[in-house]
């Protein structure tokens, strides 16, 4: 089986500074992998790499086998242009630390917009999937609501929502429950443990440990653009090898 | 609060509060001064007779004020069209990674901020001194199409042209700085869905840039109402021409000016209006439809 996500020796700096250092990942399909480290450690860099938000200098990223940003013929790369980047990332949602909903359109507005603009969906068959989207992460209520109205993990709620529209393949999830109050993380935490129970490919930067640990198939701690150690998320935060994952885990737990 | 039940410990008084406001005695004042300031204006509009009220009433729908109101509207609509269509095209091209095309746009904006606006009038007119006959074709090569300079640019051609492609620079820089008030991750979220920068900058990010970019192209407007009179220098006339036309055969300067000034507050006041309403069809999601959400909206999008 090809790999949903297949990370070789990734590199990327900004500048002078290097954020990844020869990241090495695989994630099968149907897992979920979640990603924990100190800040600064290049998690959401690695995560923007894998749908080409950022260009990586060196190394193979893979999505469900083929090249993400190129194109390998005759031995060659070629940049892939602009819209074939776009094709690319249809089948990559991703969900943002701090939502990025689209303020000027209701929540029933934003899932529609990418399935009626990319897709070319008809107003009404965009507006029934997003109905059903809306009413799997428990918001059907609030469908004409704006951003504005919502609250933080109804908004995180909408943006899963909105990147599912797009049924992708592989969903990224940079810190979604991060900028929310304690009281509101457990529903965004529950819409997405459903997401993982009916099989859905995860890769989840997070701080929350008991998600990892229930949620999780595997687990990576990263700290200066490496991966540290890796593994099932009951033994690397039960007995982690390695004396830095030792350290971030005696902080955060 | 009142109706919470639970609110109040038992057993315990409600304690209203019936307080002496503060006096503003300063405000009265105000009052009074502004009152009679504004009873001498209108005592001496009214009866100064030199204001000839008379002649305001002859002129005001008189033929060439009408007339000239009729071009003044004219121009300003359609420099105004050319100048927000522009605008934002060389606002996209200034975005553009393509260095040859950014650099362009920031060269049309140089050159036609940096002179000034009754040359290029005068030059739009005078086109024809330097290229007595426009021709589309391959440089060097044949030519498809040639046609006389002065046939194709009209006076009323130079003045759009002149009022237009000048407004373009202007609103390019209003619209450039509408977009960089979007944040970033607006554009990334479209970017992470699939849609194409193109895509993005239609449906997401010019949308959002409405916001900053009405007020100041309001302004925009307004100003070139009046900025419209400047056609004079190349002979053609809008509506303050009208006016010191028939002001300087009649010499009733004054009356006249009224005329004209009526006339430019009525189309003040009906641009305000309508940039309210385009306010706030583009202000949806940001303006609170229901009291008690201005402080969350206002929370989550800074
Ligand atoms: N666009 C950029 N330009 C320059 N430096 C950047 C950029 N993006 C990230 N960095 C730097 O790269 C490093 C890694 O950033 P990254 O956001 O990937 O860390 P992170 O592990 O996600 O941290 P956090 O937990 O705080 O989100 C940081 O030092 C950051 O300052
Ligand atoms: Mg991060």
């Amino acid at each position: 089986m090809t790999p949903m996500v297949e990370a070789t020796g990734i590199h990327k700096s900004f500048g002078r500074t290097e954020v990844l250092r020869g990241i090495d990942l695989v994630v099968e399909p149907g897992e979920v992998c979640c990603i924990i480290g100190p800040s600064g450690s290049g998690k959401s860099t690695l995560l923007r790499c894998v749908n080409h938000l950022e260009r990586i200098d060196a190394g193979r990223m893979r999505v469900d086998g083929s090249l993400v940003g190129y194109r390998e013929s005759g031995g060659k790369l070629h940049e892939l242009r602009e819209s074939e980047v776009a094709r690319q990332r249809r089948d990559i949602g991703m969900v943002f630390q701090r939502f990025n909903l689209f303020p000027h359109m209701t929540a029933a507005e934003n899932v529609m917009e990418a399935p009626r603009t990319v897709l070319g969906r008809s107003r009404s068959a965009a507006r029934k999937e997003a109905d059903a989207l809306l009413d799997r992460v428990g918001l059907a209520a609030r469908r004409d609501a704006y951003p504005g109205q919502l609250s933080g993990g109804q908004q995180q709620r909408v943006a899963i929502a909105r990147a599912l529209a797009m049924q992708p393949r592989l969903m990224l999830f940079d810190e979604p429950t991060s900028a929310l109050d304690p009281e509101l993380v457990g529903e965004v935490l529950d819409v997405m443990r459903g997401l993982a129970a009916d099989g859905m490919t995860m890769l989840v930067v997070t701080h929350e440990m008991g998600f990892a640990r229930e949620v999780g198939d595997s687990l990576v701690f990263m700290d200066e653009g490496v991966i540290v150690e890796s593994g099932v998320p009951r033994d690397v935060l039960s007995a982690p090898r390695h004396e830095r994952t030792r350290s971030f885990l005696s902080k955060v737990l | 609060m009142t109706d919470r039940p639970g609110a109040e410990p038992a057993g315990r008084e409600r304690q209203e509060i019936r307080a002496v406001p503060v006096r503003h005695p300063g405000r009265w004042v105000a009052v009074a001064v502004l009152a009679v300031l504004a009873a001498m204006l209108v005592h001496t509009v009214l009866t100064n007779e030199r204001f000839g009220w008379d002649v305001v009433g002859n002129y005001l729908f008189s033929a060439p004020i009408l007339n000239g109101l009729r071009n003044t509207l004219v121009l300003t609509v359609l420099s105004m069209a050319i100048g927000i269509v522009g605008g934002v095209g060389l606002a996209v091209m200034r975005q553009s990674p393509n260095p040859v095309v950014s650099g362009a746009a920031a060269t049309y904006i140089w050159l036609f901020r940096g002179t000034p606006l009754i040359a290029q009038l005068l030059f739009w007119n005078f086109l024809a001194a330097l290229y007595p006959r426009l021709s589309l074709g391959v440089p060097f090569g044949p030519e498809f199409i040639s046609v006389d300079t002065n046939v194709l640019i009209t006076q009323f051609a130079a003045c759009l042209l002149g009022l237009g492609l000048n407004e373009a620079a202007y609103m390019a820089e209003i619209v450039r700085g509408g977009m960089l008030s979007v944040d970033r991750g607006q554009a990334e979220a479209a970017g992470a869905l699939g849609m194409t920068r193109s895509q993005t900058m239609r449906r997401i990010v010019l949308p959002q840039a409405m916001r900053v970019i009405v007020p100041p192209t309001g302004n925009e407007t307004i100003s070139m109402l009046k900025t419209t009179s400047l056609v004079v220098v190349i002979g053609y006339f809008e509506l303050l021409t009208s006016a010191q036309r028939i002001s300087n055969q009649n010499f009733q300067v004054i009356p006249l000016l009224i005329v004209a000034a009526f006339w430019y507050l009525v189309l003040t006041s009906l641009l305000t209006i309508g940039q309210g309403f385009v306010e706030r069809r583009f202000g949806r999601g940001f303006v609170p439809d229901r009291p008690g959400s201005r402080l969350l909206s206002r929370a989550v999008n800074t």
